[in-house]
């Protein structure tokens, strides 16, 4: 019963980070939401019984592709001032 | 306005396909079919304590293998697209000394911990993947603590041509020593839960590893080095 | 009560996820956003195909001395989605990568992120 909690409130805060990505003003605060929706996703998959996913996700969904977010904004950044 | 209305009814419509699917869903108690043979004759057959593996190894290896081609060419595409006159500026912000000095520490502690997770990937949760992407993050840390390190794409390309050349070889191997193509038991399957077991799959995923921590290194490399031309 | 079972939570979860990110995709102007979009709509995916292979009250597919070999099959749970979604988020990676590319490559040409600029194809 407990994991159920659980899993309700990291899916709330889940949802409300994925409105935040979509909403935010600045991109920068986009894209950390997007990663944070992520890292949640891992917690839930490790709820539901499936460490190796949760790895996946935690190294891949939250690590590298923030970090290939955040190198093609600088890059559009650097673009436009061109 | 009338966009928004479309907008909002295909996202109606989206749900109410989804809601018709969700309908049909009961919570499973017991394990289908497939599940079932993969878990009583998984171990007898691969040798390998994490059944995940076991799946991603041998009984789908072939789906494996052509995820890892798609990666290489996603690699390959971007390093088209992101071709550009070389050109080395002095980067406008100093990399600050906490970020220097923690990279040093811990960017050979992270190749080793991918290391570690894809060697150990058949015992415990992990493997070729998540090592792959461990590496990668350990690439992607040294580059930002030393933007002007020279990331050598030949050495990245011969790491990864020779695993991925590797990797097919012992499937084919398979078809001639044992029962088909990538099956492990071209080694012996060995004591089970041990490191030296489950006959080919450690070597198979070692390669899987080596593999897509190089094509993720030269993704976050080439989406990197387009940073410094102006 | 049958709906507060721990697969049905993510499963919602999951399907919200989804029309989130196609909301995202659909609504939103800005080419990053619309990436963001996708992304959240494969995470969205992914979960869904988790909890469809979650087995009530199992644990994970690991063979140890707390799951042994001979009753291992009504204790854990199924390996066969969590293999592919374990493919899946891989590729999910790649194709995100690709789509930035291209979104860095368009404002290049265009000097602009706002999707109502680009008419080229439009008639």
């Amino acid at each position: 019963m407990n994991m159920t909690w659980i899993a309700l409130i990291i899916g709330l805060i889940m949802l409300i980070m994925a409105f935040a990505a979509i909403y935010a003003k600045k991109l920068a605060v986009a894209i950390i939401a997007a990663g944070v929706v992520s890292l949640l996703a891992s917690i839930l998959y490790l709820t539901l019984a499936a460490p190796d996913v949760a790895m996946t996700e935690a190294a891949i969904g939250s690590g590298l592709s923030t970090i290939i977010f955040f190198y093609a904004i600088n890059k559009i950044r650097k673009q436009s001032h061109d | 306005m009338i966009k928004k209305l479309i907008y909002i009814l295909v996202l109606v419509g989206a749900g109410i396909i989804m809601a018709q699917l969700f309908a049909g869903f009961s919570g499973s108690t017991e394990l289908s079919e497939t599940a079932r043979y993969y878990v009583e004759s998984g171990p007898e057959e691969t040798g390998a304590a994490n059944l995940v593996t076991a799946v991603i190894v041998t009984y789908r290896g072939l789906d494996t293998l052509g995820e890892v081609t798609i990666l290489f060419t996603v690699a390959a595409i971007i390093a088209f697209f992101m071709k550009t006159r070389e050109q080395r500026d002095k980067p406008k912000r100093r990399v600050s000394e906490i970020l220097t000095t923690g990279a040093r520490i811990l960017v050979p502690g992270t190749m080793l911990f991918g290391a570690y997770i894809f060697i150990n990937g058949h015992l415990s949760p992990g493997g070729g993947f998540q090592g792959g992407a461990i590496i990668a993050s350990g690439f992607a840390l040294m580059l930002l603590a030393f933007p002007q390190a020279n990331l050598s794409h030949k050495t990245i390309r011969w790491v990864e041509s020779i695993s991925g050349f590797s990797f097919v070889i012992i499937g084919v191997l398979g078809i001639f020593m044992a029962g088909g193509f990538l099956d492990n038991s071209i080694l012996p399957l060995g004591n089970f839960g041990s490191l030296f077991s489950a006959g080919a799959i450690p070597i198979i995923y070692i390669f899987i590893g080596l593999k897509v921590g190089a094509e993720l290194s030269n993704v976050v490399g080439h989406m990197h080095e387009k940073q410094k031309e102006i | 009560m049958e709906i507060f079972q721990l697969e049905y939570i993510t499963l919602i979860t999951g399907g919200l996820l989804v029309l989130t990110g196609l909301w995202g995709i659909i609504s939103q102007k800005n080419l990053i956003r619309m990436v963001i979009g996708f992304s959240l709509f494969d995470t969205g995916l992914h979960v869904i195909m988790i909890s469809i292979g979650y087995i009530r009250n199992g644990t994970a597919p690991i063979l140890d001395k707390a799951v042994d070999k001979v009753n291992a099959a009504g204790q854990i749970v199924d390996p066969l989605p969590q293999a592919l979604v374990l493919t899946a988020i891989v590729i999910g990676l790649g194709v995100t990568a690709l789509m930035l590319a291209y979104v860095v490559r368009l404002h290049k040409e265009k000097g602009s992120l706002n999707i109502t600029n680009f008419k080229d194809l439009k008639w």
